[in-house]
């Protein structure tokens, strides 16, 4: 277990253009599960390459365990990695994968059977060892390259949208297991991916990153409920928040808190819709509509009704709707940074 | 029945290839079968079935051992020096560096340009009096002058020469198949044996090298049959010369079938080789299939 840091990590592939990371500042704590969580192009692979030694940075520097590692070798920075191709030996058994590691790390050759014994009962893949990696399903592969990252023990792992490869129904389970997994070995973990919901169900933290810039660092409730700016505010979260525009400043809120009048509890904006479109979704329906009347009357709002609210909908009808004061969020319009609650003028 | 007329566009397309090699590869390897049990000369017109004859009177002939055994070494060590020599050049032109568009050029020249130009531009190279070689080996001090090698004169110099030659041209053809073996495995594939902890020579040797294992033995399928089968080289350098250390079976038959008139006995010669190449071929295959991966 190790804490991982980079300071001002910076990787520019071609001069004169915007690096594919820039200037990261990040301390991954010990321990910690930590999810840079990104849109494909938002440098967070590259981020991961450079943690891991793949990539070389241009400027910057990595730290793992309090050691300057950004010049050294990735196999001497004590860290394993999990290919979102897992990067299976594809002509070595299960059991030779995961010899692998320990074989070029020296570990004494008496070790290894109880080591491998190990890593294998731990991801339950001990009827798969003889078997070559084209015989397993997409699942089992996973599981094998875990084992091959956590056999050697490594101080940090790092993994690479493990689970992009995996069906959805797979993937939710993967999830669980993982997060499971990283709780029993407790080692530090950097974990890529696209997805949100993953990040937020796996997350001690998440890094939001977009084009190689560091957006927010904060727990999943933290980057939910607290988006620090804009584009936090509609990366994540779907569909994605509802902003309104008025002078200096945005004002937005969640779908989720977009809810039918009858429902209002304490102080709350009122607002007109008229439907445009419904989807049922089965445990919430998703109400597209406009805005009616007022400052906003033709913008477009998304709001998400839980099955549990009776009302029913259908398009082209008009409804009351509130949004709950305390739940909108604001933004300054030339920045699009997060501040504090202000005057807006809903009229 | 009337064919389809998609079967008869099949069968109209496919003709040419049948035909092309049907005359050109069927009907002469029947010939040299028909000709190696008769006893047919340049200019003779009966055929008289003499069994084995010829090969039993082959079989007997030191000329013709030692050019089987010159056949064997000429393909192995060929081969063997080419497949080296290929792997290193395949994971010196693999990354990108500035020029190896021009590098790759010059690789594959040998293979481009005709056989007979670049073997008299060697036969000028190793020459015994206007020799490039010795010119440069004078110069560097290494031999002195009036005393430099015989390239194509002595025995083994003139084997040496033959073997580097032809592993020069077939180099770039076994370079281009490895190439793409190469750069057909994932990047993730090293990069994870890598963060395993291999250094270059274990992920090498483990990884790569095995991985590649089906593509090498393609190259070196077509290598020994190219090999096995060629005498350009050693025509044009040594003609089987000096007291036929350089002699190989597909020389030896020119020489016995064509230049000495003897056709049956050169046919006979040929035939030997068929065994040898089938049993290759068959042994490589099965190898392929093995080891196929992924």
């Amino acid at each position: 277990m190790a804490v991982v840091e980079t300071r001002k990590l910076t990787k520019v592939y071609a001069k004169a253009e915007l690096g594919a990371v820039n200037e990261v500042d990040l301390l991954v704590r010990e321990g910690e599960f930590l999810v840079f969580l990104g849109p494909s192009g938002s440098g967070k692979t590259t981020l991961l390459r450079m943690i891991a030694g793949l990539e070389e940075p241009t400027r910057g520097e990595v730290r793992i365990g309090g050691r300057d590692v950004t010049r050294l070798a990735p196999r001497d920075r004590g860290i394993a990695m999990v290919f979102q191709s897992y990067a299976l030996y594809p002509h070595l058994t299960v059991r030779k994968n995961i010899l692998f590691p320990l074989q070029a790390q020296k570990v004494p050759r008496a070790r290894h059977a109880e080591k491998v014994e190990w890593a294998s009962s731990l991801l339950g893949i001990g009827h798969l060892l003889e078997r070559r990696p084209r015989e397993l399903s997409g699942g089992e592969r996973q599981r094998v390259a875990l084992a091959r990252a956590i056999v050697r023990e490594p101080q940090v792992f790092l993994l690479d949208e493990p689970l992009s490869n995996l069906d959805a129904k797979l993937r939710a389970s993967a999830r669980e297991e993982l997060s499971r997994f990283h709780k029993r070995v407790g080692t530090t973990t950097i974990y890529v991916t696209h997805d949100q919901i993953e990040a937020m169900a796996m997350g001690d933290r998440v890094v939001v990153l977009a084009q190689g810039v560091v957006r927010q660092i904060g727990t999943p409730r933290e980057v939910y409920d607290q988006p620090a700016d804009t584009f936090v505010a509609t990366f994540l979260g779907s569909p994605p928040m509802n902003l309104m525009e008025a002078g200096e400043v945005i004002a937005g809120f969640r779908p989720e808190h977009l809810l039918p009048a009858s429902l209002a509890t304490g102080p709350a904006v009122p607002l007109r819709l008229r439907v445009a479109t419904v989807e049922y979704l089965g445990a919430e329906r998703i109400v597209y509509g406009v805005l009616l009347g007022g400052r906003f009357d033709g913008q477009k709002v998304v709001s998400r009704i839980p099955a549990t609210v009776p009302a029913a909908y259908a398009a082209d009808e008009t409804h009351d709707f509130v949004v709950p004061e305390d739940r909108l969020e604001f933004f300054e319009r030339a920045s699009g940074k997060r501040t504090g609650r202000r005057e807006f003028a809903w009229r | 029945m009337a064919l389809r007329s998609s079967t008869r566009l099949g069968v109209a397309m496919f003709a040419p290839a049948l035909i092309y090699i049907a005359a050109v590869v069927g009907l002469p390897l029947c010939l040299a079968f028909l000709y190696s049990v008769g006893d047919v000369r340049v200019g003779s017109v009966g055929y008289h079935f003499v069994g084995l004859d010829n090969f039993r009177s082959v079989l007997r002939s030191p000329t013709f051992r030692r050019s089987l055994a010159n056949s064997f070494v000429f393909t192995i060590v060929t081969q063997l020096i080419v497949i080296v020599c290929a792997n290193l050049l395949a994971l010196a032109l693999r990354d990108r560096f500035r020029g190896r568009g021009f590098v790759r050029f010059l690789v594959l020249l040998p293979w481009v340009a005709p056989i007979s130009l670049g073997a008299i531009g060697w036969k000028w190279l190793l020459d015994s009096i206007y020799s490039v070689v010795n010119w440069v080996l004078v110069h560097l001090h290494l031999v002195r002058p009036f005393d430099a090698p015989m390239w194509l004169g002595e025995p083994r110099l003139a084997m040496a020469s033959v073997i580097l030659v032809h592993a020069w041209r077939m180099l770039p053809f076994s370079t281009v198949i490895l190439l793409a073996g190469l750069t057909s495995i994932p990047k993730d594939i090293p990069e994870a044996a890598a963060v395993d902890g291999a250094g270059f020579w274990r992920s090498y040797f483990r990884i790569v090298l095995p991985m590649m294992t089906p593509i090498i033995n393609v190259a070196v399928l077509f290598g020994v049959i190219f090999t096995f089968t060629d005498m350009t080289v050693v025509y044009i350098l040594t003609r089987g010369g000096p007291y036929d250390s350089t002699q190989v079976l597909p020389s030896l038959a020119f020489f016995t079938g064509i230049l000495g008139s003897d056709l049956s006995e050169g046919a006979a010669i040929s035939v030997f080789l068929v065994p040898i190449l089938a049993v290759i071929a068959i042994l490589m295959l099965r190898v392929a299939q093995k080891a196929e991966v992924v």
